[in-house]
């Protein structure tokens, strides 16, 4: 329950951004993720000065698309984790991301506390998953994100676990798409 | 789309959720789930992992002046929230944006058989091509040297192994050998991506293969 509250502290702490540009807030969530995002990048092979330059960037990001955010659909860590990557592709790989099309969204669709809280505590039991795995297969999901394995090996770990809060995201898109009616 | 049979396998999700698919492939995925749910959830899923994979590893300090740094460059207007207009098209908006508008502006290219092509330009891992088969047409029998997607925005065409509709994606590798076939009806378009040339069965689409290149 702890860590879960824990979740959901750091998406207020991203409401309180969104909602009055709240400074002490966005130091909060620097001081834990900016350290966060460096370590993957070098872990991923970026070089320590860049990696810190891109983290900079990443919590900039940040506080500009607050307002994007939807806690009903991702946690923060997930949020900062794929701000992080496309930095990483434009930077690092100097390549275009192509992202999929936003779903249609706007104030009204206002997110659903109880979808919020389910889906925070989801994530939680995925990283808490993903922690127990058996040392080989773990370090294979991180493999496969410090962009050590190529998509044909990938392919070929057919053993890969994947998490378990496919349905509730698939009910947020639901909802989303529902709100656009 | 609610009848999207032919999904993305989760190899390739993971991958595009790490970042690590060729920009060809990642183009691809884009746009398939800009048209499928199903996939757009399994992504976030994969993309879950990602963000958890991060949070597990060893964090590196930032230097004694970050923070202050950050502070200072943060600015009191957030970014414009775009509303997104309902699209018009046939091509969701990662595509609009790689060929610069919908299907009237892509500018095809004869490759013989009546089919029609445009590469789009992308980073060196594999290529993109958008083709236009006429209806009834086919593309040569061919086999593949690494992985092929084709993802259809219009029409529909079937193979060796199935039929593949409006938002269906074929996921084809090196076991496979195919002749696709477009439907009677409309003319198929459909966004075909590859990591390396194709097997052509017959001399002659061999012989235009550097042309083309396929
Ligand atoms: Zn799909
Ligand atoms: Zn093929």
């Amino acid at each position: 329950v702890n860590e879960n509250n824990g979740r959901m502290a750091w998406v207020a702490e991203v409401n309180a951004i969104r909602e009055h540009q709240d400074k002490q807030a966005f130091a909060r969530l620097f001081s834990h993720f900016a350290p966060r995002v460096k370590g993957f990048l070098v872990r991923g092979g970026a070089a320590p000065d860049q990696a810190e330059e891109i983290a900079q960037d990443v919590m900039a990001t940040m506080w500009r698309k607050a307002h994007l955010f939807d806690p009903a659909r991702a946690s923060v860590s997930t949020w900062i984790f794929t701000i992080a990557r496309n930095r990483q592709i434009d930077i690092i790989r100097r390549a275009r991301r192509p992202e999929p099309e936003d779903l249609p969204w706007g104030p009204e669709a206002e997110p659903d506390q109880e979808e919020q809280v389910a889906l925070q505590q989801d994530t939680e039991r995925l990283g808490k998953a993903i922690a127990e795995l058996p040392d080989k297969q773990r370090e294979l999901v991180e493999k496969a994100y410090f962009g050590e394995l190529t998509h044909a090996q990938i392919a070929e770990e057919t053993g890969l676990p994947l998490g378990t809060i496919k349905s509730r995201i698939r009910l947020a898109l639901d909802r989303l798409r529902h709100a656009m009616r | 789309m609610k009848d999207i049979k032919h999904h993305l396998t989760n190899s390739l999700l993971m991958g595009y959720a790490a970042g690590t698919l060729p920009e060809a492939f990642n183009l691809v995925v884009a746009t398939h789930i800009s048209l499928c749910d199903e996939c757009r959830a399994q992504l976030a899923e994969f993309e879950a992992v990602g963000g958890e994979v991060m949070m597990r590893t060893d964090a590196m300090a930032m230097n004694a002046d970050a923070l202050d740094i950050a502070l200072a460059a943060l600015t009191d207007s957030p970014e414009e929230v775009q509303i997104k207009a309902e699209r018009a098209g046939i091509f969701p908006t990662p595509l609009a944006d790689y060929v610069g508008g919908d299907v009237e502006a892509v500018r095809w290219r004869r490759v013989g058989g009546g089919v029609k092509q445009m590469i789009l330009p992308t980073d060196s891992g594999a290529t993109v091509r958008l083709l236009h088969i006429p209806a009834g047409a086919s593309v040569p029998d061919h086999g593949h040297r690494g992985l092929e997607l084709t993802l259809v925005l219009q029409g529909a065409f079937k193979d060796e192994t199935d039929r593949f509709g409006t938002g269906d994606i074929e996921v084809a590798n090196e076991e496979l050998d195919h002749t696709p076939v477009a439907e009677d009806g409309l003319d198929c378009i459909c966004l075909a991506a590859t990591d390396a040339p194709l097997k052509f069965n017959s001399f002659l689409p061999r012989l235009a293969q550097p042309f083309v290149k396929i």
